[in-house]
């Protein structure tokens, strides 16, 4: 377990083996309605595993529960789908445990802020390895139109007919705040941004964290057509001068209005929780130089009599 | 005390110390008195001694100090209960003199720091009293900036004398165990012992000796039951696990934090009770048996995520040290209430393995087991323990580590193809493959909590989902007929069988063995492995005209507890009854025989 290997290590026999294709990585019909901007994030996910050429066995996919989570059933890949809010924990038991994987995580507002707003915020702050990419729809979808903690003010659901009144997270400040150390937004409208955002996910070595706004054709239609360009909106990029380890600035930016800027937020380098138990264990393991395991724990029965 | 010249320890005459096979020693005071370490350096004392203890211990549930005892008893032959009264009782206060002298036996003898304690008139007559200014002689021996500190070493001396222990043993082990602390602090701890021992009265010298143990129990452990399970999961190859505080389970997961990294895996605290079984879930699709566990309220949070894993089919181990519910309940207590949950916690039909613990060396092999279960099976299994064996202290036989431990390696090799839900064995079982793990055919498993067909995909479909019930139960059905059939204590037929699960089992055999010898025919049975039951468990209930379920929860609404409710469930038989206690305290002996005798006259009369 103490194996820091990454991902991208090509195994042995990586030479001989071309890179998956498309049509490898494509599992079941997406059931999602038509129009779903949950399309776009799967077709880039393809793209990333064929681009950075992940090898096919370990491309590893974990949900929850909601429209987005049924992510992994739509990669021909090894997949895991959890249960409601939960998908970060059992992520992090993966990555803690598994080192050699990159493990990449799919949810929605609902998974993410709400249900499994605790575990959000801790594993930001823990800093597990892993990539986590929340589609945001603002909207209960797969329960058919409910309030979510990131419906807009006014928004009319089925549990708020007069329009929404909540505060709603805004998910860009929770994850500074909670202290995950890679924050990004971006948007299903924008491919080649999207692809780029989870590139440089996949490439930071701790929590990286991507929200990307994925329109709900279905109960929250148009919900972004300000941020898209061709609905007359604007896809407003950061500030070319922001220092995204700056955290006041991140901040700053994560408050203005909707439909906000999109980009790299906040990035800094703090160890991983993987590098830090590593570390523990190579301390530990250091004093025993490659016993085996029935001797060490001889030694600690020794100290039991 | 069990002595074999008691009017010689009574007339007076002390200077022949009198022999003695086994003693109870109750020691009384305030938690941060160090009270426990006593009975930890006599329990390992005896380990070494070839001797059989148990201790029992109570931890007051303020945050700090309150009052907590610590008994230890200590015998030569086979010691099965930490003793029902204690026949020598260590008051350090006014409290714990007052508090305890009721759990004196009739000839017992009362050891008191007189700089605390002022004695009643009416118990100087009833009982022995010594009373020895314990705390300014400790202060006295090792210098007045101790206060308090050393106590329970000074006192450590006075018990080493009055029963003639072995002071080499008993300096060895202080010094193993102040050793790493510096030479001033060993030299204290030193002081405060020798000077204890030294203490100079006709009252305690060499009052009594404890008979030698018999030679079979030779290179013994000395750990408590928390410990047991912990260091069992290590041997049975765990490498990950995590958990969130809680007593009585706080114990296995700091030992499992400080000791994982020694052979490469890590214990992770997490946020909460869900995250701590999820991640253990994690880790188990990723190939490392995940390990998480609580206590009563923590598992009510897990439930959720348990159901997950048997429908996901992951192995998982989930102990479960119970104390008094429900709710906050009786968080430092004991209780066997937690069986139901275990069994049937969570929504849907979701059949898991639950087995319990009987002692401390159980704990060890029992969650060796656990492990290999989860493994084999994979299914999540419930490890069921109780804070009465949680905290006690027991000597055993050091288990054969080298064949036990196991270097689990991580299986990745390639594989033609795979089906994560394979029906085609007809006994249920199927194994996963760890991501990583190349299939072949390029087609690969989703583990999911849908329901699933063959290979993962979701499917709704009615007889898919009367096949995958019927594989997730027919695995369970699989391991029923290789579990060993519970051995019967006694005559293998006759009018009552007691019947017992958990730390019930050492005061059970000790009420049958006082029973028999009062002229009653009965016998006893322990239930380990309680979801599946053993097969061929059928055989034996109906050999017995009675079956009394001994138990620590509730006799509910219709008169039968937990396990009960199990067995007259499986076994359509009315007359398993209940006997329960709902105390929040550790079955006594003399309890289950007045239970046991009540209520055979009851059924004599209806008769």
């Amino acid at each position: 377990m103490s194996d820091s290997a990454t991902m991208e290590r090509p195994p042995q026999d990586a030479e001989e083996r071309q890179p998956v294709t498309k049509k490898e990585i494509t599992a079941d019909n997406p059931t999602w309605c038509p129009g779903c901007g949950d399309f776009s994030v799967l077709s880039i996910y393809y793209k990333l595993i064929q681009k950075r050429n992940i090898p096919h066995e370990n491309v590893t996919t974990v949900a929850g529960i909601g429209c987005s989570s049924r992510f992994p059933y739509f990669v021909q890949a090894h997949g895991v789908h959890y249960i409601h809010g939960r998908a970060l924990s059992f992520a992090s038991g993966l990555s803690l445990s598994r080192p050699d994987l990159h493990v990449f995580t799919f949810g929605g507002d609902g998974d993410a802020f709400s249900i499994g707003g605790n575990h959000f915020v801790h594993t930001a702050r823990k800093n597990v390895k892993m990539t986590y990419v929340v589609m945001d729809n603002f909207v209960y979808g797969l329960t058919k139109k409910q309030t979510s903690p990131t419906s807009p003010i006014g928004f009319k659901s089925k549990t708020d007919n007069w329009g929404a009144f909540d505060q709603p997270i805004n998910p860009m400040k929770l994850a500074i705040s909670a202290g995950a150390t890679f924050v990004a937004r971006t948007s299903h409208t924008n491919p080649k941004h999207l692809l780029e955002m989870m590139e440089a996910a996949m490439d930071h070595d701790g929590f990286s964290f991507i929200e990307c706004l994925s329109e709900c054709t279905e109960f929250f239609a148009g919900a972004f057509d300000n941020s898209n360009p061709r609905k007359g909106g604007e896809f407003k990029l950061m500030p070319e001068d922001h220092d995204p380890t700056d955290e006041a600035s991140a901040y700053a930016l994560a408050g203005e209005d909707f439909p906000g800027r999109f980009g790299i937020f906040y990035q800094i380098q703090r160890s991983t929780k993987n590098a830090l138990e590593a570390s523990v264990i190579e301390a530990a393991q250091d004093k025993f130089q490659g016993k085996p395991d029935s001797e060490v724990l001889q030694a600690t029965f020794n100290r039991m009599k | 005390m069990s002595e074999t010249t008691v009017s010689e320890a009574n007339n007076g005459s002390h200077s022949q110390a009198s022999n003695i096979s086994e003693v109870t020693i109750r020691l009384a005071g305030n938690s941060q008195d160090g009270i426990q370490s006593i009975g930890g350096f006599l329990a390992r004392l005896a380990g070494r001694s070839e001797r059989e203890v148990m201790t029992m211990m109570t931890i007051p549930s303020t945050i700090s100090g309150g009052a907590s005892i610590f008994q230890v008893r200590l015998g030569s032959g086979e010691v099965l209960s930490p003793g029902d009264k204690a026949d020598v009782l260590f008051a350090f206060y006014q409290h714990s003199y007052d508090n305890h002298v009721n759990n004196l036996a009739k000839d017992g003898m009362l050891v008191y720091d007189s700089d605390h304690v002022e004695p009643h008139e009416e118990w100087l007559t009833k009982y022995r009293h010594i009373g020895i200014p314990i705390s300014s002689l400790t202060v006295e021996a090792i210098g007045g900036t101790a206060r308090d500190k050393g106590k329970n070493l000074y006192a450590l001396g006075l018990i080493g004398r009055m029963f003639s222990l072995d002071t080499a043993k008993l300096e060895r082990l202080i010094n193993e165990r102040f050793g790493g602390k510096g030479e001033s602090i060993v030299k204290t701890a030193m002081d405060a012992f020798q000077s204890g021992y030294r203490y100079h009265s006709d009252d305690i010298s060499n009052l009594f000796r404890l008979a030698q143990g018999g030679a079979e129990r030779s290179n013994q452990v000395v750990m408590s039951g928390n410990e047991a399970i912990g260091y069992g999961l290590i041997a049975a190859g765990v490498r990950f696990g995590a958990g969130y505080p809680i007593t009585p389970w706080s114990d296995i997961m700091e030992l499992l934090r400080r000791e994982l990294p020694k052979y490469g895996g890590s214990f992770i605290q997490c946020e909460d009770e869900i995250a701590s079984v999820s991640m253990a879930i994690g880790a188990s699709y990723g190939g490392h048996v995940g390990v998480t566990g609580s206590s009563g309220p923590g598992i009510s949070l897990k439930t959720e995520a348990i159901g997950w894993a048997v429908m996901a089919e992951i192995p998982l181990v989930v102990i479960d040290v119970q104390r008094g519910g429900p709710s906050t309940g009786l968080p430092t207590d004991v209780e066997q209430s937690d069986l139901n949950i275990a069994l049937y916690g969570g929504h849907g039909d979701s059949p898991r393995v639950v087995l319990a613990a009987s002692d401390v060396e159980d704990c060890f092999y029992t969650a060796i087991e656990a492990v290999n279960i989860a493994r084999k099976y994979s299914v999540p299994v419930f490890l069921l323990s109780d804070q009465a064996i949680a905290t006690r202290i027991e000597a055993f036989n050091e288990p054969d580590l080298k064949t036990i431990c196991k270097d689990v390696e991580l299986d990745l090799s390639p594989v033609a193809s795979h089906k994560p839900y394979d029906l085609s064995s007809g006994d249920g079982l199927s194994q996963h493959r760890a991501p990583g793990t190349r299939i072949e055919d390029g087609r690969y498993p989703v583990v999911t909590g849908l329901e699933h067909d063959e290979s993962g995909h979701p499917s709704g479909d009615a007889v898919n989902h009367i096949a995958m019930t019927k594989k997730r139960r027919n695995k369970l059905k699989t391991l029923a007929d290789e579990l060993p059939v519970p051995e019967v204590c006694g005559p293998d037929s006759g009018d009552v069988l007691l019947v017992g699960w958990g730390s019930t089992k050492g005061p059970l055999l000790e009420a049958v063995e006082q029973l028999t010898n009062e002229g009653y025919t009965l016998s006893s049975m322990h239930i380990k492995h309680i979801n599946p039951l053993p097969t061929s468990l059928e055989d034996i209930l109906p050999r017995f005209k009675s079956v009394y379920i001994v138990e620590m929860n509730d006799g509910g609404v219709y008169g039968y507890g937990q396990l009960a409710g199990v067995l007259r469930a499986r076994y359509a038989d009315s007359r398993i009854k209940g006997i329960n206690k709902t105390a929040a305290r550790r079955w006594k002996v003399s309890e289950i025989i007045e239970r046991v005798k009540a209520r055979l006259e009851e059924e004599t009369a209806a008769a």
